[in-house]
């Protein structure tokens, strides 16, 4: 198997998540962590994230949708929403979650709406972008990929 | 019970890594501190709650007789004794955890309140407490450093932070 063609691929591909300002310093950190022992680091604190955030977001429309809205609730599960993609590098997430919030505190409904739709998309992009990366350093396997090196 | 207990796997056979005790109610920041800590070579136990955290810490000793008689019927109470006992046999009880690292904002109980919990007791306190939050509330910071913290970090947490500060807290 080429392996060389696969790892340019990947380079490339984490290349324009940066560039186009999907991931940010922390997911390098995130990869930084793994090695020998904790081989798929990444992809399994990803898959929590992808786990808890669609929760988060049906709780969050929730929040906005009944009456009367609940802003208090809805910080803090934006808050919490907000913490975890920070810690995984994901700063369109991290950033409309800001937006969010400034709509809560200022119980702008339509903002919070307006915001929440977007958030949306934005989490189902980076999912479908952060599936398709670890598929691919799935293909090339541990040993082989230059990305996951500690080196 | 605990203290017949604490001859085997207490002082005398210290573990070779030093066991870290990490508070976060979300299971992202778990697994990232746990990453770190580990990457560290440090020995990591991660709960989810203060409560959860208390436990482990073997706070049944810290409680006093009429706490320990009204929970007495409590069954939980007698499987967190159990469990301590387990702990304090095998080397988990609270004196061998060497650092606490916890999140600032959890529901139930704080972060700061975890702290003021682990200061308050004479078994605990001791032990050095570090606060990690993704809000840079001065207030927040000096109040938790105030009541006996050893440091306050920002979210996300870093490698390079946990390492300046385990070389400094840590044998």
């Amino acid at each position: 198997m080429d392996y060389s063609n696969l790892r340019r691929q990947i380079i490339f591909m984490k290349k324009s998540f940066f560039d186009q300002g999907y991931l940010d310093e922390q997911f390098n950190q995130l990869e930084e962590l793994q090695d020998e022992s904790s081989p798929n680091f990444v992809e399994e604190v990803v898959a929590l994230f992808l786990k808890d955030s669609p929760r988060l977001l049906i709780n969050i429309e929730q929040a906005i949708e009944k009456y009367p809205q609940d802003f208090y609730r809805l910080d803090s599960l934006v808050h919490q929403l907000k913490g975890s993609a920070s810690s995984i590098g994901a700063v369109r997430m991290k950033n409309e979650c800001s937006v969010l919030k400034a709509h809560g505190n200022d119980k702008n409904l339509e903002g919070c709406r307006r915001s929440l739709q977007k958030m949306k998309r934005e989490h189902a992009t980076l999912k479908q972008k952060l599936e398709s990366y670890f598929q691919l350093l799935r293909q090339v396997g541990p040993r082989n990929s230059a990305v996951n090196s500690r080196k | 019970m605990a203290s017949s207990c604490m001859g085997i796997g207490g002082e005398g056979s210290a573990p070779a890594a030093p066991h870290v005790l990490a508070v976060d109610d979300s299971s992202v920041d778990r697994a990232v501190i746990t990453g770190i800590l580990r990457s560290s070579k440090f020995r990591v136990t991660a709960v989810d709650s203060a409560k959860r955290a208390l436990e482990l810490l073997g706070s049944v000793c810290g409680l006093t007789e009429p706490q320990i008689i009204s929970r007495f019927r409590n069954f939980r109470f007698l499987c967190c004794i159990a469990c301590a006992i387990t702990y304090s046999c095998i080397g988990l009880q609270g004196a061998n955890v060497s650092m606490i690292i916890t999140d600032y904002w959890m529901p139930d109980m704080t972060g700061y309140e975890l702290l003021k919990k682990v200061k308050e007791s004479s078994k605990l306190r001791e032990i050095p407490v570090v606060i990690m939050s993704s809000e840079n509330v001065p207030t927040r910071i000096n109040r938790c450093l105030e009541e006996g913290a050893e440091d306050f970090l920002l979210k996300p947490v870093r490698r390079s932070d946990v390492s300046r500060l385990c070389s400094r807290v840590l044998p």
